[in-house]
């Protein structure tokens, strides 16, 4: 059983665009049975945060590819990427790097 | 050679995946620092060396080539997207280290406002553009902000190509930085006498101030953005729009080099970006010119050359700079933002390498070391053959053999220089210029313009053009 998790999700050249424009946002994420880790917040975030285009930024169960993970500024590859468990307080940063030049 | 029982049902059994690069491991240079992002496939960085690696790789690219001499101006093309930022921030850091690794030669930027191309009001446009002027001002560089209307106003001579300055061997280049240092050793002991400069100050060889900045006096006027969004909205497919922007663009930030003195340009595709590039070219039919687009340097319109400073970094290692070291970037909507997979052959591509690196890390950095080996040998025979109208390329022709069919279309076409554009009946063949303006002409003269545009152009050209219609045009296919 898992509790409540406060963590700050953002989001960064041109996802924002997906999220109404607005590029921080800070979210409890409810206490469930399995822990959170990066792939339910990817669903969580899919179905509360994400207003339109959605195959824009999730492509199956990760991210389009394209877009980097980001956990309190390391790269998610050393974390874990999916399976990393977010701690409370985590800062979580989605960038696309695909718009722009 | 297939066997007798020899079973292809079942997949390979796999082994245990390779272990991935985790927190409790090591930066793999300094073996000391807590990594903070992995590189290329499992490199795992701190941050300190991943900021002496990316720094590292700029100046290598610019050392290995060769190409900028000192005290050269060259003009940056700035986009507000995050390589052009990397780019831009590189620059004004490698030009305030102390003096042996100090960068020589002397920056612009440039900003082009494609608004009206990509269907932003006027005061969009307007806020986007004094966020820019904001980050432009701290820069320190003479500065350009030009709006793509201005494309209108460019004379037929930004088609021709100019007398092309040879590029001096390795021994030249040698030569030249002697001098410099030489010259900026003479300057120091003269001055050391005097008034006590900062050191900093004496040695940029053009003090800021002296340089003016080009601020625009305020948006373009209406007619012209509405004839802008008018030839954009009748390109009929996104291919042809981003192709069409493209050439404009270039044209646009070219002949501001020009006017301004600047020798080099320089843009800042990325790796990844050039790899989408090359792809996209082949595809377009441009195969003939993937040396030119893609390659370090690009000479093709001979007084000013194109340079990719960045072409050695990934768009993943530019995000990560760009977000640890705080850079400055402006987000833009551009023509092809929020637009789905297969809405061009560019996002297509880009979607089919980016997918394929996920699974294969090396994918990018395989068709960025292809792009290496491309050689720029014209065909023989064809050294000082006739140039495409719009991008400037030679045209892939070869004058005995008309067996192919772009040979046959081309045949007709003489050998020597490309006549001056007809200045008269208001119908010089511009860019973009003469869709408009032919329809002064009357409904023949249009078409006979239009026919004649398409004959000049490369075989890619070509088929982007006919993705570009007259307003009111009845549907002629060109070619």
């Amino acid at each position: 059983m898992a509790a409540p998790l406060s963590v700050e999700v953002e989001f960064g050249g041109g996802a924002e665009l997906l999220f109404d424009g607005i590029k921080k946002h800070q979210v409890t994420l409810p206490g469930q049975e399995e822990p959170w880790d990066i792939r339910n917040l990817l669903v969580w975030i899919k179905k509360n945060l994400l207003k339109e285009r959605p195959e824009l930024f999730i492509q199956g169960d990760s991210v389009r590819p394209g877009i980097l993970v980001l956990v309190n500024d390391a790269d998610w590859e050393l974390l874990g990427e999916l399976d990393y468990q977010l701690q409370d307080q985590d800062s979580i940063l989605f960038i696309s790097t695909l718009h722009g030049g | 050679m297939c066997q007798v029982g020899e079973d292809y049902g079942d997949p390979a059994p796999e082994g245990p995946p390779p272990p991935r690069p985790g927190r409790e491991l090591k930066c793999v240079k300094c073996k000391e620092g807590v990594p903070v992002v992995v590189i290329r496939a499992g490199d795992a960085f701190c941050r300190d060396c991943f900021r002496a690696f990316y720094v590292h790789k700029f100046r290598a690219v610019l050392g290995k080539n060769r190409l900028i001499f000192p005290g050269e101006k060259v003009l940056l093309a700035w986009s507000g997207g995050p390589s052009s930022s990397s780019m831009v921030w590189q620059v004004l850091e490698g030009l305030s280290r102390d003096s042996a690794k100090r960068l020589r030669f002397v920056p612009g930027v440039i900003y082009v406002d494609e608004g009206a191309a990509c269907g932003q009001s006027p005061e969009d446009r307007a806020k986007t553009v004094a966020e820019v002027k904001l980050i432009l001002q701290t820069l320190g560089f003479p500065w350009h902000i030009v709006a793509l209307e201005e494309v209108f106003g460019l004379s037929p001579s930004v088609l021709r190509c100019s007398a092309q300055e040879p590029v001096g061997a390795v021994g030249t280049y040698k030569v030249a930085v002697d001098s410099f240092l030489q010259q900026q050793h003479t300057l120091g002991t003269e001055r050391s006498g005097g008034s006590p400069s900062p050191a900093q100050g004496e040695e940029r060889l053009s003090p800021p101030g002296t340089q003016e900045s080009q601020d625009p006096a305020g948006p373009p006027p209406a007619a012209q953005t509405e004839a802008l969004s008018r030839l954009f909205d009748s390109v009929k497919t996104l291919t042809a729009k981003e192709e069409f922007l493209h050439t404009l663009r270039t044209h646009l930030i070219l002949h501001v080099a020009r006017t301004h003195g600047y020798s080099k340009v320089m843009t800042g595709d990325s790796c990844t970006r050039l790899a989408i590039k090359l792809m996209t070219s082949l595809a377009l039919g441009r195969g003939a010119f993937l040396a030119w687009d893609t390659g370090f340097s690009d000479e093709r319109h001979g007084d000013v050359v194109v340079v990719r400073p960045m072409r050695d970094h990934t768009l993943k290692e530019v995000a990560f700079y760009n977000r640890l070291f705080a850079v400055p970037s402006v987000f833009t909507p551009a023509i092809d933002t929020k637009a789905p997979e297969k809405a061009s052959i560019h996002r297509l591509m880009e979607g089919f390498l980016l997918r394929l690196q996920a699974q294969f890390p090396s994918t990018v950095s395989t068709v960025y070391r292809t792009s290496e080996k491309l050689v720029k040998a014209p065909r023989d025979g064809c050294a000082a053959g006739p140039r495409c109208l719009l991008c400037m390329c030679t045209l892939d022709v070869d004058a005995a053999d008309s067996a192919t069919a772009f040979g046959a279309q081309t045949s007709g076409f003489s050998q020597t220089q490309p006549p001056t554009p007809r200045a008269g009946a208001g119908a010089p063949t511009e860019v973009g210029g003469a869709q408009d303006r032919c329809q002064g002409a009357g409904p023949c003269g249009r078409e006979d313009s239009r026919a004649r545009v398409i004959e000049r152009l490369c075989y890619g050209c070509r088929a982007n053009m006919k993705d570009v219609g007259l307003a009111g045009d009845p549907g002629v296919s060109g070619g």
